[in-house]
């Protein structure tokens, strides 16, 4: 059991930095499409979006199909997709803006769609920050409290891809679905919070 | 008559982007469908702009779409910006005729039929015409101009454009009195451009793609009537056979692949200005002041060559810097209201 778990992190550690770096070697030689910056952050950005939806869709699959194996790489799939968000945030920084501090704080308050990602991106932060094992152990219960939050910064998310496109509302109406689905699976907990509330 | 040159365009041939790094293009793609990313990253092509190194999946056009040299007098503007690379040129369009992604065009455009084509000129005028493919390249005497492409996305280019004036080819109609506006339509064939078959691919346009311009604006010398771009005629996907060219104002009045010019005598209607009205005015002149709802529009990002640490923002220019030339057209009109 043991050595699966180990071989199955493994996996999941090349799944999701080989084509991080393999994107940013692209990204930095000039070829990885004829605007690199661009879709070196439309590639953060989606891959993020897809990991954290991946980290949200593992406890209902362990559920209905009993596969126990899966719980145990939550965490990492869940840190990865932090880690893929703070270079997507990274990205719009130094290459979009390229250090403009004024246009890079003026961007985040003004545009609602990058606010919004923000706060998701900080929500993130703190959960990514809390799962270091110690921490959750001296958080107790406050710990399930502030991980709820992960509800929060992912309808974020959504909404930021979905305000972030010009016309092409197609595929992020798709990732809003996929949210809401996987959401509604925690209806009953959603539920059972609000009447002990 | 055709004023050829080659003395000077022959140097400008040095200085322009080779083919053959275009073709590369579907080599790279090539060695990935064959040897796998890994040859990929041990063999790096830095000259291979213009494929995206992430299309594991995108098959290699079945075939390209034909261009051909065209004969021209050099460009005469002076303008010593750094030229885009003809790679990124031809592989980063808005044309979501083709998709909606700006590396769609390339791969979706290259069975692209032009034959024949139609372009009529009507309207408000007294001697409607209409141009067929060779009268394209063969009616008005051909000029490269080299312009800045601000996109209102804020990115830019500057582009070795080849064509002539639409004035040329609007006067040629002798418009009325009635003529206060031009009408522009881009082809509607479903069966060519998915994009208008699929809303998915199309973005949710609702196709054929039209454009407008007041008529002192389309009268203005710097209006460019587009039939090519480096020296040939344009690729399919930037607007094959011919296209506008409206270098102060944002790329999307650029219409591409036109089939109808009118004389109006009330302002057309202008497609993106349809989608979102509060996003893209009907003037849409390049202005860092007024910014998009989204974005600031005070600077932008200039594509030319270098990877991820081109350090490639640039403030934007009002009017995109042909000020100049056009500011006087909008002296009595307020900016800001009339973005």
């Amino acid at each position: 059991m043991k050595y699966n778990v180990v071989v199955f992190k493994l996996f999941i550690h090349l799944a999701a930095l080989l084509p991080l770096i393999n994107a940013y070697y692209l990204a930095l030689t000039d070829q990885l499409g004829a605007d690199p910056v661009e879709s070196i952050i439309h590639f953060t950005g989606i891959g993020a979006f897809n990991l954290l939806l991946l980290s949200l869709a593992i406890t209902p699959i362990s559920k209905r199909f009993k596969i126990s194996i899966l719980l145990k790489v939550r965490r990492l799939v869940g840190l990865y997709s932090f880690t893929y968000a703070f270079c997507h945030l990274l990205n719009f920084l130094v290459f979009e803006v390229q250090f403009d501090w004024s246009l890079f704080l003026n961007e985040i308050i003004d545009r609602p769609y990058i606010t919004i990602g923000m706060v998701g991106l900080l929500t993130m932060l703190a959960l990514a920050i809390t799962s270091i094992s110690l921490l959750k152990k001296r958080m107790g219960k406050n710990w399930q409290k502030l991980h709820n939050w992960v509800y929060l910064a992912v309808l974020l998310v959504g909404i930021h891809f979905y305000w972030s496109v010009k016309s092409e509302i197609i595929e992020p109406s798709i990732y809003l679905f996929i949210t809401l689905m996987l959401l509604a699976f925690r209806f009953k907990k959603f539920k059972k919070r609000i009447k002990k509330d | 008559m055709l004023i050829k040159s080659p003395k000077q365009s022959d140097l400008k041939e040095h200085q322009i982007t080779d083919e053959s790094v275009y073709l590369q293009r579907r080599d790279l793609i090539k060695k990935m469908g064959f040897v796998g990313a890994g040859t990929l990253i041990s063999s790096a092509i830095p000259s291979v702009a213009n494929a995206n190194g992430l299309d594991f999946f995108s098959s290699k056009p079945e075939k390209t779409f034909q261009r051909y040299a065209l004969n021209f007098t050099p460009d005469s503007t002076k303008n010593s910006e750094i030229l885009t690379p003809e790679a990124k040129v031809t592989s980063h369009n808005n044309f979501y005729e083709f998709g909606t992604s700006k590396s769609d065009p390339v791969k979706n455009a290259q069975s692209f039929n032009v034959k024949p084509w139609k372009l009529k000129i009507s309207g408000e005028c007294d001697n409607p015409y209409t141009l067929d493919l060779d009268d394209l390249t063969k009616s008005f005497a051909l000029e490269e101009r080299i312009y800045r492409l601000r996109c209102v996305e804020a990115w830019s280019m500057v582009i070795p454009w080849v064509g002539f004036e639409l004035a040329q080819l609007l006067k040629k109609a002798q418009p009325n009195s009635r003529a206060k506006y031009v009408a522009f339509e881009t082809l509607h064939d479903p069966e060519q451009m998915p994009g208008q078959a699929s809303r998915r691919l199309g973005g949710g346009i609702d196709y054929p793609y039209v454009e407008g311009l007041r008529i002192d604006e389309a009268m203005n010398p710097l209006a460019l009537m587009s039939v090519g771009l480096y020296g040939k005629t344009l690729p399919a996907q930037n607007g094959a056979p011919i296209r506008l060219v409206v270098p102060w104002k944002y790329g999307f009045k650029s219409i591409k692949s036109i089939v109808a010019i009118k004389f109006t005598e009330k302002r057309p209607a202008s497609t993106w200005n349809i989608l979102a009205p509060n996003e893209y005015g009907f003037y849409a002149n390049v202005n860092p002041e007024v910014d998009h709802p989204r974005w600031s529009q005070a600077s932008e990002r200039r594509i030319t060559s270098g990877g991820l640490f081109a350090r490639n923002r640039i403030d934007t220019l009002p009017f995109n810097g042909y000020g100049e030339e056009v500011a006087e057209m909008y002296s009595n009109l307020n900016l800001r209201k009339n973005f």
